[in-house]
């Protein structure tokens, strides 16, 4: 990829990258709608057992302990994947100032993709899943996703190899190492967890450093190659500094990768010591970010067009932000005695995988739609509202979670206090937190409505002349012998 | 960073720095660990492979996301250690006399008066220097003591447990379900504490009956509600009034429903080891769960 072998020709036109966008983009985010659809309504499903544990209790797969860990998947690898491809596609392809290479080739992985995660949440319900958090996707599905991606992330380098703007930016950095870091965790754990399984604890081990690397890693460099190539745009302005954001991206991936295993794992006392202090080492990251936003921001003006995506961007900023403290908070020795299997680990993971990532690449979908379909949104009100419905809604999952999480590991540390009692102590947050998930749900579902509504328009806005033609009456000329 | 190649050599050496210090160290150091024994008594190889059912169990815990409500990991806070007198011997006086020149904390007051109603713990939390010292002190005038060493933590106060576990408990799961939340009660010792199969067959079908209040949901699909064929059936769930099948039916855990339950019973790590320092009491109460 280096200056040499490139040819100084023009940039393509902005509507030509658009367009050559549209089919791979079409499928990767039609699908990863779905499965953010799919996600809530299985999240819900779970958390209805907190309301009464003989809701749909008689039915094997929709048990508490399957349905939770299809919701979870749903939401990664249904939706943060795909969603994240797409965005990292769509902005190379502009930085790059190139059309996309091999839009089939694409499209055609992201179909892929969608079947593997559909017949890996199907096997997860049936109780074929793995039994390791985040990978409890069986091994005949994780096969077809890592083939997936592999076409998906080969066929993005191709267009990246390919840009007429050879100066690489801070996104494209983030974005490159996010394709190459996902085959790699996902098929190192897949190998020592299924394939030739690794022996006890080692189990878990590898579970946590792949946690890690997905939930933190993965996730912070698509989402935040998103981050610095939507908000300086929204604001009109540049980024304030790409030496800081180099900082930043150095030091996500070597601390970040080392994040992942807590404090109590039965291990030993290096592997939780060493990750710890990895995670302490990643408050760097989380400052140089805000500074470099904070600078970037100043003095931008936000259009009333991207007004609605902006605020999706920089609120999911805000939640990586305090994902991210609350991530440094809970490895620290009295912190995490209190908030170790509480709640509080489970309101950190949704604060960061919806509240930060999903909202990100929902403000980019927002952006990028109207753009590659050449029409806008049906409704731009329901865009707003989305905005107010998945904002609230994430709050009103997360806080309850973190409050009644500290409450419960206060309670879990105090033997006097019956576990019956802990436990029902914290039904009244869990009941909150349903709230939550039935505004994000409702939030998800105006998207899909959104979405549906435009590609019908563009249908018929192509399919309504062509029918027209089609049908038109003929004009019969008389022959005349 | 105008290379990609230097992008992905940096993302590559990062990457690869974890790989080897989370994936491959490890496994260097414990991937092969081998059997580890009682420390109290070293013919006993621990842990042995579960039994045949058991490790059915594990399967049905797995396949239902057991572990996203359960863990199966104790901890502990540190360890107590305690001096103990069991027999004050012949010279009582010699013993008291001892016991205030080994320096312990024991006054020439109150030496005497440690001495009566024996078994009794004369030295409580303290470092196993002094505690070594105390009972040096005691032996030599011909008492007997003995040093005892307890776990503490939350976690063994509520009955989860003896000890903490440690990576050598889990040597022979596949998969390994540590599990990271406690929404129910830590099952790291659960057949320890609730060694009868029928409770967990019962718990299963109707947790909250077992124990009120409890926020688990029912796992009916692991029974079969049948009807009874001339004479009820052996393993037939003997049910209370208010949950049992309409007359002439009859409640009969499933395969899985059994080996879930066997798993269960067969979840104990108590045994003492080499890394967890602990002294066993000699009777055993199976307290329910806290």
């Amino acid at each position: 990829m280096n200056a040499c072998c490139s040819t100084p020709t023009a940039a393509a036109a902005p509507d030509d990258i658009n367009v050559s966008c549209r089919a791979p983009l079409f499928v990767l985010f039609g699908k990863a709608v779905g499965w953010l659809v799919a996600a809530s309504v299985l999240g819900l499903v779970a958390s209805l057992k907190f309301h009464s544990p003989n809701i749909l209790a008689n039915c094997a797969c929709l048990t508490y302990g399957r349905v939770h860990a299809a919701a979870v998947n749903a939401q990664l690898y249904g939706f943060a994947v795909p969603a994240g491809l797409g965005v990292a596609l769509w902005i190379i392809a502009q930085l790059g100032g190139i059309r996309v290479v091999q839009p089939g080739i694409i499209a055609f992985g992201a179909a892929l993709w969608n079947i593997g995660v559909l017949i890996g949440v199907i096997g997860i319900l049936a109780g074929d899943s793995t039994g390791f958090e985040k990978l409890e996707m069986p091994r005949y599905a994780a096969v077809i996703l890592l083939l997936a991606f592999l076409l998906i992330g080969v066929a993005t380098l191709f267009t990246l190899h390919d840009r007429r703007e050879r100066r690489l930016t801070p996104p494209q950095w983030f974005l490159i190492a996010a394709l190459f870091w996902f085959p790699w965790i996902f098929s190192t754990a897949y190998l020592l967890l299924t394939v030739c399984p690794v022996r006890g604890v080692m189990q878990p081990v590898i579970q946590w450093w792949f946690g890690g690397n997905f939930t933190f890693v993965w996730l912070s460099l698509t989402g935040l190659a998103a981050v610095f190539h939507f908000l300086p745009q929204f604001a009109g302005r540049t980024l304030h500094s790409s030496q800081l954001a180099l900082f930043t991206f150095w030091t996500l991936i070597l601390f970040g990768s080392w994040t992942g295993i807590p404090a109590s794992a039965p291990l030993p006392a290096w592997m939780p010591a060493l990750s710890g202090i990895a995670t302490l080492l990643t408050l760097v990251t989380l400052i140089s970010v805000g500074v470099n936003i904070f600078h970037t921001k100043q003095g931008g003006r936000v259009s009333s067009e991207t007004s609605s995506a902006y605020r999706f961007v920089l609120f999911g900023l805000g939640m990586f932000q305090l994902a991210g403290l609350m991530r440094i908070a809970s490895v620290l020795p009295p912190v995490s005695a209190v908030t170790n299997f509480t709640w509080f680990t489970v309101a950190q993971a949704q604060l960061n995988s919806f509240g930060f990532f999903s909202l990100v690449m929902l403000g980019a979908i927002y952006h990028i739609v109207p753009r590659v379909a050449g029409a806008e949104w049906p409704s731009a009100k329901s865009v707003r509202l989305h905005f107010w419905l998945a904002a609230v809604g994430i709050l009103l999952v997360a806080v309850p979670l973190a409050l009644g999480g500290v409450a419960q590991g206060f309670k879990l540390l105090d033997p006097a206090i019956a576990f019956q009692d802990v436990s029902k102590a914290t039904l009244p947050f869990l009941r909150a937190a349903t709230t939550g998930e039935l505004l994000i749900l409702f939030g998800n579902l105006l998207l899909a409505a959104n979405l549906l509504g435009l590609v019908v328009r563009c249908f018929r806005a192509k399919l309504v002349p062509a029918f027209a033609s089609v049908t038109a009456e003929m004009k019969f000329a008389e022959v005349k012998p | 960073m105008n290379y990609g190649p230097l992008i992905f050599l940096t993302s590559f050496l990062a990457l690869s720095a974890s790989w080897f210090g989370f994936v491959l160290t490890p496994q260097i150091q414990i991937g092969r660990q081998p059997q580890g024994t009682n420390s109290i008594n070293p013919a006993e190889l621990y842990p042995q492979a579960r039994p045949g059912l058991a490790a059915q169990g594990l399967q049905v815990y797995r396949a239902n996301g057991c572990a996203a409500c359960h863990s199966q990991q104790v901890g502990q806070t540190g360890t107590v250690i305690d001096v103990r007198l069991l027999e004050a011997g012949t010279n009582a006086a010699a013993v008291a006399a001892a016991l205030v020149n080994a320096n312990v904390g024991i006054s020439t007051a109150n030496a005497a008066g440690l001495l009566t109603g024996l078994p009794k713990t004369i030295l409580s939390d303290v470092s196993i220097d002094v505690a070594k010292l105390a009972l040096k002190a005691l032996e030599a005038p011909g008492a007997k003591g003995e040093i005892k060493i307890s776990p503490v933590g939350a976690d063994i106060a509520r009955g989860w447990g003896r000890r903490r576990t440690v990576a050598t408990d889990y040597l022979f799961d596949q998969p390994v379900q540590l599990g990271s939340q406690r929404v129910g009660p830590d099952l790291a010792n659960a057949g320890a504490r609730l060694p009868d199969l029928n409770w967990h067959l019962l718990h299963l079908y109707s947790p909250q009956k077992m124990v009120p209040g409890s926020l688990m949901p029912p796992y009916r699909f692991l029974f079969q509600v049948r009807k009874i064929e001339q004479q009820a059936a052996a393993d037939a769930l003997r049910l209370p009034k208010e949950i049992a099948p309409p007359e002439g039916y009859e409640v009969v855990p499933k395969p899985e429903a059994v080996a879930l339950a066997a798993y269960l019973v067969s979840l104990n790590a108590n045994t003492p080891l080499f890394e967890t320092p602990m002294t066993v009491a000699p009777a055993t109460t199976n307290s329910p769960a806290k």
